[in-house]
């Protein structure tokens, strides 16, 4: 099995890319593939603690708990988060929190990186 | 397994209007830390090409401090140049737009040696080839 990155861009809400993103993430850990997701620009709103689920809007809180109990890890970009306001103590369980530079080395060490660009 | 990894991030987007490009810039200008994550014999080698809108990314004289109090990313490319990483803008975007080379930024004031190289889209293009990885921004 191999290892794949995926690194998203684009918000939680407004859009689906990131819905696509975390459904990847799911398909390729269900087939055995070790997983990492980053998540960097209005992506990180995904590592906000405290999503509700709404039926107008995305809620992926729950697959990301599903998939992080499978193994697959979730970082956000560490100043990204920041400049939105979502601090240390905001962020979603699953989540750690990177800088850009552990994208950069997940990228030279995936057999796959999946870049899926923001707004 | 100790890995080169060549990089390419391809700028389409133009300044302020999207977080894109300037994200472009500094997960690019991370290839300078990445090492504290990497194996012995791993490295990252980024290299930016500036395309269609991308290429008023590089365009000098940016005024976004005077007016926002925000870094434009004429800074970030003065500071990719500073740190030796390639910049490579397409000439028939630039001239479609009207923007002559002189008219781009220039990081020699802070001291780099490297310079912004405008280049036809058939050298992009070569370089999009041989590459490893396209990051589209």
């Amino acid at each position: 099995m191999g290892k794949l990155t995926i690194g998203v861009f684009s918000s939680l809400v407004g859009g689906t890319t990131l819905d696509f993103s975390i459904r990847l993430a799911k398909a390729a850990k269900d087939k055995g593939h070790d997983v990492y997701v980053w998540t960097s620009g209005n992506g990180t709103m995904l590592s906000k603690t405290g999503q509700r689920a709404f039926k107008d809007y995305s809620y992926l809180a729950k697959i990301c708990e599903e998939l992080a109990a499978k193994g697959v890890e979730f970082v956000a970009c560490e100043a990204c988060a920041e400049a939105r306001g979502y601090h240390k103590e905001d962020t979603f369980s699953v989540f750690k929190r990177h800088s850009m530079d552990w994208y950069l080395a997940k990228c030279c060490q995936s057999d796959k990186i999946l870049h899926i660009g923001g707004e | 397994m100790a890995r080169k990894l060549k990089q390419l991030y391809l700028v389409q987007r133009p300044p302020i209007k999207s977080e894109n490009p300037k994200l472009a810039y500094t997960h690019a200008m991370a290839s300078q830390t990445a090492e504290i994550y990497l194996e012995d014999g791993e490295e990252v080698i980024p290299t930016l090409a500036m395309v269609g809108d991308g290429v008023y990314n590089v365009v000098n004289n940016q005024q976004l401090m005077k007016h926002y109090g925000l870094n434009s990313n004429e800074n970030h490319v003065q500071m990719a140049l500073l740190i030796d990483l390639k910049v490579l803008v397409c000439k028939e975007d630039l001239e479609a737009r009207g923007i002559s080379a002189d008219r781009l930024a220039d990081g020699s004031a802070l001291g780099a040696d490297m310079t912004i190289e405008v280049v036809p889209f058939s050298e992009i293009q070569k370089e999009m080839e041989a590459t490893d990885q396209i990051l589209c921004f």
